[in-house]
């Protein structure tokens, strides 16, 4: 196994860190990283699309989990699959459409690997209806400080610890997963505009439930009466009756097309509330107000960003955050009052999504809960933006939300605990696992996620 | 850790009692800042430093560190960096020395060369080699537009921040990669007691801007930053002022 020492950031390019990277590509050879890897620890990373520093480890050991990507069995009829956890859900779709099946959950873009989709136990448009990542998993393999290899299985402490565990509990080698059936590799969508922000969570809270994708694109630099006003898309896998005949020949093809990568030297500031505001307007726009049964691609409906690699550089040397919280059901006016905030301070944010949560899963530092989920994307160089956020996030905690571990990148380490009411029992297990803290991040001593306090 | 937008959560500052340093510490306290490091010469001053900064809410240590005692530097700092990461190291020790009498009593003169160039130097490198074993942090070094050219009226000192500057940069340059970045701060005439004797020149500023360039620097990952910004102009200019010419400029 080589290791070189590199410099390293999450996929928003803020606050790198230097680490040796490893990167193992079979079982032994992970453990041998891990009896290896020296006093500041390791940290596994699937492709970095976490947003923050949840997948650095400076001074220490990144494992590139990449090297692990083998599919091993797929059961076509029962639609399970298994596979190693550096296999990304972006070949899982290659392989598993022409044959009938759809992985359980996606998040915004297809290139995360499954040990990051159950890392960060990550949700999809269908939360809702499907929960998050973790809860379709059936097993896992875990390689634990000690060194050893156990199979985890759901309803059990270690699994609740490892699903949005934030790779602390040890390195998921493998998992098996449970698939959905689908007819076709297309979505068929309806979409529609909201005017305001009340007008948005009503469609929502309205109709979410014959969905079984849905989200909304929010227009954040709308102010006034327009605030909040929103496009929503939501849809289901089409079925093979909706395609045309053409279509119907080869109903499962996947062939997501790339345009070039972005450059890598671009401008800062290329980003600003003129030409994000235009975008904003263009889109907002452009969305039908109302549209039934579009039939699109799987990568249109899902991942758009997907077609231009690198798309992060578009936020130049200086990088960007992704905010995301959550607040329960019950707790609206948390919300209005931050996206008021949010639209009134003129943050330039092209990319803000809103969309409501169904029913939590077990995981113990598992972001979603019963209730709204709001995102967006700020360039790190906003004046201000630090204080701004720190704001913000009093209003989450203070409204029993919390923000979203994979995205986050500057929260502040107090309120930690009152956003993940679970955190006690994370640490006092990590204690009991990993009294060594073999197991160690950028993101975990920041946000002291391994102290016993 | 230091956050997204470049803020320490643990703060060494080498030169505990440096008003600039106390500036920038009280501006990181309030942001992210939790654990300070103060330290500098045995006084009354210095702990009253850290208790200033304990109100706000900071937990403060100060430890003993005499920049003209090399030989105990990797002993003193190496204490410091055992007790946990060190997001940023604050290098902000240093003196003006009275440049009429050291230029009568080179000993004296020698003693600024050795307090702002070679202790620093030695300093320098000690915190270099603990943050990049951490694999992150920055080490701010409070050089000054005094190094950028040599000046009639102070060139002792110049001189001694002129190496300070060049050692900062080349550290920077060698610590490139290495999760470690290196800022060089080059203040004007910044008001504090060090330059309270003197008449105030042009552009003068304060300690506080001097910590606001200092976080705006951190979160760019500036390599160098002036204070205050029009000095990098200013100072352009001067730098291709024939030295006939400036030699009888009156700065
Ligand atoms: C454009 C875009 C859209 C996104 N949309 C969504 C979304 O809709 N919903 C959502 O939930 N998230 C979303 N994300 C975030 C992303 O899904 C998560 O950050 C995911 O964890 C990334 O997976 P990765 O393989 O890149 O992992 P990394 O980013 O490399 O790592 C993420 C975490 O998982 C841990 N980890 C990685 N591999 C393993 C392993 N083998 N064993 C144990 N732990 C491991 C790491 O230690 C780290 O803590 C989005 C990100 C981007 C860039
Ligand atoms: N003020 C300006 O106009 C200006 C302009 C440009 C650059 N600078 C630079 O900025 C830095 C801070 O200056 P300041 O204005 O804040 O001045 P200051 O308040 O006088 O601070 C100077 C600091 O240096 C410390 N020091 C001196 N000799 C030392 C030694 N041998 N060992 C350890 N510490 C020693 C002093 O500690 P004691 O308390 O023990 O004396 C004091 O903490 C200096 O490097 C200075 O050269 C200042």
């Amino acid at each position: 196994m080589s290791a070189e020492t590199v410099s390293v950031t999450g996929w928003g390019r803020t606050a790198p860190s230097a680490a040796r990277l490893v990167r193992p590509r079979s079982y032994a050879e992970a453990r041998a990283a891990v009896r290896e890897c020296g006093v500041r620890g390791a940290i596994p990373r699937g492709l970095g699309r976490a947003y923050g520093d949840a997948a650095q480890n400076a001074g220490g050991t990144v494992f590139d989990m990449t090297g692990l990507d083998r599919i091993r069995t797929i059961d076509a009829d029962a639609g399970t699959v298994r596979c190693d956890a550096g296999v990304s859900l972006h070949r899982l779709m290659e392989v598993l459409l022409p044959l009938g099946w759809f992985v359980p959950v996606t998040p915004g873009t297809r290139q995360v690997t499954v040990g990051g989709a159950i890392g960060a136990d990550i949700h999809g448009k269908n939360h809702h209806v499907s929960g998050s990542f973790s809860r379709h998993v059936t097993s896992l393999d875990l390689l634990t400080a000690d060194g050893s290899v156990r199979t985890v299985t759901p309803g059990t402490p270690l699994f609740d610890a490892t699903a949005g565990g934030m790779g602390l509990t040890g390195v998921i080698l493998a998992a098996t997963l449970r698939l959905l059936p689908v007819e076709a590799s297309l979505m068929s969508v309806d979409t529609e505009r909201a005017g305001d922000l009340d007008d948005l969570m009503a469609r929502l809270t309205a109709t979410d439930h014959r969905y079984r994708y849905s989200v909304a694109w929010i227009d954040l630099l709308a102010r006034g009466a327009a605030t909040g006003r929103a496009v929503l898309t939501r849809g289901d896998h089409a079925p093979l009756d909706a395609l045309p005949a053409r279509a119907r020949r080869n109903p499962l093809t996947f062939r997501p097309s790339r345009l070039p990568a972005a450059p890598s030297l671009l401008p800062e500031g290329l980003l600003n509330r003129r030409t994000v505001g235009l975008f904003n307007e263009f889109w907002y726009r452009k969305a039908p107000r109302a549209r039934a049964g579009e039939l699109q691609t799987i990568s249109a409906f899902f991942h758009p960003l997907d077609g231009v690699p690198h798309w992060n550089r578009i936020y130049g040397r200086g990088g960007f955050v992704q905010y995301q919280f959550a607040v329960r059901h019950g707790q609206e006016d948390a919300l209005r009052r931050i996206v008021h905030r949010v639209s009134e301070r003129r943050c330039p944010s092209f990319l803000a999504v809103l969309k409501r949560f169904g029913e939590a899963d077990p995981g113990w530092l598992s972001f979603p809960l019963p209730g709204w989920t709001l995102a967006l994307d700020i360039p790190a160089g906003l004046p201000g933006l630090g204080t701004f956020l720190d704001e913000l996030d009093e209003e989450v905690a203070a409204a029993d939300g919390r923000v979203y571990l994979a995205k986050d990148s500057r929260l502040r380490p107090d309120l930690l605990a009152a956003m993940y009411p679970r955190l006690a029992d994370f640490r006092a297990l990590r204690a009991e696992l990993d009294p060594r803290g073999v197991f160690v991040s950028d993101l975990a001593r920041r946000l002291n996620l391994q102290e016993l306090s | 850790m230091k956050d997204a937008f470049g803020l320490p959560q643990s703060l060494l500052v080498l030169g505990g009692t440096s008003e600039i340093a106390l500036a920038t510490a009280r501006r990181l306290i309030i942001r992210r800042t939790r654990t300070v490091w103060l330290a500098g010469r045995p006084s009354l001053a210095l702990e009253q430093a850290a208790e200033g900064l304990r109100d706000l809410g900071a937990d403060v240590h100060t430890v003993a560190f005499d920049a003209l005692d090399p030989d105990s530097h990797e002993a003193v700092l190496g204490k410091v960096f055992a007790e946990g990461d060190i997001d940023m190291v604050l290098l902000a020790f240093g003196i003006l020395g009275d440049q009429a009498r050291d230029e009568r009593e080179p000993l004296s003169a020698v003693r600024v060369a050795q307090t702002n160039y070679t202790g620093a130097v030695s300093a320098g490198l000690v915190s270099a080699r603990a943050l990049q074993t951490q694999g992150h942090g920055s080490l701010v070094v409070l050089s000054s537009v005094a190094g950028e050219r040599a000046r009639r009226s102070n060139f002792i000192y110049g001189s001694s921040k002129a190496g300070l500057d060049t050692f900062a940069q080349g550290l920077g340059d060698a610590l490139y990669g290495t999760g470690v970045h290196v800022m060089v701060v080059r203040p004007g005439f910044v008001r504090t007691r060090m330059t309270s004797a003197l008449p105030e020149a042009p552009l003068a500023t304060t300690p506080e801007a001097v910590a606001t360039a200092v976080e705006l620097g951190l979160r760019r990952r500036s390599e160098t930053v002036w204070v205050p910004g029009a000095l990098r102009v200013v100072m352009t200019a001067l730098r291709h002022v024939p030295r006939a010419v400036f030699r009888r400029l009156p700065i």
